[in-house]
């Protein structure tokens, strides 16, 4: 049989089509020895089992970080007297944190109307039932740390209430700031902590970017919304920063076949692309003082990287050879 | 006559004739629950190998439920005849909805792999070895006219073997699901299964990215019950019964073996060993003891490496990847209230 006969060449296109489709129109043509390149595992079947995730996680993650790096910026600037500043940061805390985030984490669910029952245990060895908590602990403080903040700042209460309402205010705001920070970061331990290799080889790497991704958001934000002071110019220079090292941090970090989900695919360029915003066009924006172009790429940034995550998850979870050379690591 | 009739059906063939008057039998049609006939099975009996029909303990009424023994499945591609038999009797004993009627060409197989409405899965293998002592070559050479010389000649020429292994939960030592499951709908029974309770599960799909076998899925719509997370349940209402677990009890081959699972590891061993001899070199037992998983209930004797059936070569539970990721996120939160401070403190 010469190379270019007709039997050749429909072999050729075989292999093409198999290697294409995933599967030969023709039946009985994927056999042992037979011509078709054969497909890593099981007929590449999925080793592990990509997520579920639909695009409100990626929505949840955003906001989660955004509100609970807020609450954050709402500390200092009360600490430091920025009573206007602390107020918007709040607002956002509560709508973004309160509002929007349980709204997405709920929608995400396959049965939302079960959603309390996130709320019947407590465990600490699963990152999703500590983030129930996490977001239950942080509306609980946020939302009665804008009320006493408003009341106060409109001085609707004389004397001694003003007083209490101010203390009220501090404290609530200062359990926003904590269990805000543990809002903004688990989502990091949420999906470094499973089977998905791309994930877990990520997992310190992970909640740093979740968590400065989410500090970058609310100071861009909030400097979006009118408040350009120095101290978020500097929080905005800070969080770029970070993930400009994250970025370079990521593409040194390789692990091979592992995690190629990063680094090949639509899901590493959406990765590519996210970081590239919101780390080094944040950062040299800023540093040219094109504040609000800055904030703008930072906030879109910082949401394509992570639908860049959860892509990455699914690509990485469907990938049988990943999974193999992770656990051959 | 007949009575004796009945009773053998009852507690050989798990069939009941006799009026149930207890009310935990919880769907139409099914037999309802009262544990095995108060013996626990004798441990003699459990020395016996494969293919010993009626005597095995895929046959017997058991208490093991009630008497909290640790029970397991041990899977031996070497006698299956993929007939799928598993695959059916599960679908209907669970009433586990027809996702889709797909056309994947992978062997004989069409089902692809374990999922929200798949719980029994038998694999097709197509392999360029050798099976055993098996002897190959060019097919057409094989009649009987063909002098065994020329067989054994092209034996190295043309080695196939095609292995059935039907797979499942491995209902883990340490289960991935079990951990990750923010509702505790995830439970462990009292015969070491892992159990999910559907009308606890919220369908969060936490789970799913966290069994390192890739077992558990979300039953996506428009199927019954969609939205919550499904698997092998282990059949725990047959064995809170005395019953048998669905495939085990219709294998024809025993390939699949249901029964105490210290007594399944010898046996497994036993038939590992067995084989060897018969020139099975590459058989081994596939029970992940030594990683962090601890072992699997539903564990499988297979032929050549677990990469080759899906199965990951050293599964790990993901929690233990939690101290490195909370530190890093404590780390983080901390840095990000300092900055916080820091920049408040120096620019106003
Ligand atoms: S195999 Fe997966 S679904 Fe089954 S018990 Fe283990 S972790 Fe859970
Ligand atoms: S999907 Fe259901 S079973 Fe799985 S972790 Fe979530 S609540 Fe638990
Ligand atoms: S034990 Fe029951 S639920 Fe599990 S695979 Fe067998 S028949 Fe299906």
């Amino acid at each position: 049989m010469t190379p270019n006969s007709p039997s050749e060449k429909r072999l050729d296109e075989l292999r093409e089509e198999a290697w294409k489709e995933g599967v030969v129109a023709g039946k009985g043509v994927d056999v042992a020895g037979g011509p078709i390149p054969r497909k890593p595992g099981y007929y590449g079947q999925a080793v592990v089992k990509p997520p579920v995730w639909t695009w409100e996680v990626p929505f949840y993650f955003f906001f989660g970080g955004m509100a609970g790096m807020s609450a954050v910026i709402a500390t200092g600037a009360s600490i430091f007297h920025h009573l206007d500043l602390a107020r918007t940061a709040m607002w956002i805390a509560s709508i973004a944190g309160a509002i929007l985030s349980p709204i997405l984490l709920i929608m995400d669910l396959g049965r939302p109307r079960l959603f309390l029952n996130m709320l019947r245990v407590f465990k600490h060895r699963s990152a999703m039932s500590m983030g129930a908590w996490i977001l239950t602990a942080f509306g609980a403080c946020a939302v009665p740390g804008l009320i006493a903040l408003e009341l106060n700042a409109h001085q609707i209460f004389p004397g001694t209430l003003d007083q209490l309402l101010r203390v009220a205010a501090g404290i609530f705001i200062c359990g926003a700031a904590i269990f805000g920070t543990l809002l903004a970061t688990y989502t990091g331990v949420l999906i470094g902590a499973t089977a998905i290799p791309a994930w877990f080889l990520h997992r310190t790497q992970l909640p740093i970017h979740f968590g400065t991704a989410g500090l970058g958001c609310a100071a861009a934000l909030l400097e979006l919304l009118g408040h350009r002071i120095a101290a978020l110019n500097f929080l905005g220079f800070y969080a770029a920063g970070v993930e400009t090292a994250l970025l370079i941090w990521l593409s040194v970090d390789k692990h091979g076949a592992a995690d190629r989900a990063i680094h090949e695919h639509r899901s590493g360029w959406l990765i590519r692309i996210g970081e590239v915003l919101n780390g080094p066009l944040a950062l040299i924006l800023r540093f040219f003082g094109l504040v609000p172009l800055a904030a703008i790429s930072f906030l879109i940034g910082a949401l394509v990287s992570r639908f860049g995550w959860i892509a990455v998850g699914r690509v990485s979870g469907s990938d049988p050879e990943a999974v193999f050379a992770a656990e051959r690591y | 006559m007949a009575v004796w009739c009945a009773r053998f059906f009852e507690s050989n063939l798990g069939l009941r004739f006799t009026r149930c008057d207890q009310n935990d039998s919880t769907r139409l049609g099914r037999p309802c629950g009262r544990a095995g006939g108060g013996d626990g099975l004798e441990r003699k009996d459990q020395q016996s190998m494969i293919g010993e029909g009626i005597q095995s303990t895929n046959q017997r009424k058991h208490s093991y439920v009630r008497d909290n023994v640790e029970v397991g499945f041990f899977t031996d591609p070497t006698v299956c005849i993929g007939c799928k038999a598993c695959e059916v009797a599960c679908k209907e004993w669970n009433q586990v909805p027809d996702d889709g009627y797909v056309w994947l060409g992978n062997s004989y197989d069409n089902t692809g792999h374990l999922g929200a409405s798949t719980w029994r899965h038998v694999m097709f293998l197509e392999q360029d070895r050798a099976k055993g002592n098996q002897i190959a070559g060019p097919m057409g050479l094989l009649n009987p006219q063909s002098d065994l010389s020329a067989v054994a000649s092209a034996e190295a020429e043309d080695p196939f073997r095609w292995v059935f292994l039907s797979d499942v939960c491995k209902h883990c030592e340490e289960a991935g699901c079990l951990e990750a499951c923010p509702t505790g709908s995830i439970v462990r029974t009292e015969v070491g299964s892992v159990l999910v309770q559907d009308d606890v599960c919220n369908g969060c799909g936490y789970c799913v990215v966290s069994c390192p076998f890739g077992v558990i899925d979300r039953r996506p719509q428009p199927l019954p019950d969609a939205g919550g997370a499904f698997k092998c349940t282990f059949c725990y209402d047959r064995q809170k019964s005395g019953l048998v677990p669905a495939c085990a009890k219709v294998c024809p081959t025993e390939s699949i073996v249901f029964g105490r699972l210290d007594d399944l590891r010898a046996r497994g061993a036993d038939r590992v060993r067995q084989l060897q001899q018969s020139g099975y070199n590459d058989a081994q037992l596939y029970d992940p003891t030594e990683t962090t998983v601890r072992g699997i209930h539903a564990f499988f004797l297979i032929l050549g490496e677990p990469e080759a059936y899906g199965l990951p070569p050293k599964p790990q539970i993901p929690t233990i990847y939690l101290k490195s990721a909370w530190t890093s996120a404590f780390a983080t939160a901390i840095a990000s209230i300092i900055a916080t401070l820091l920049a408040f403190a120096f620019f106003s």
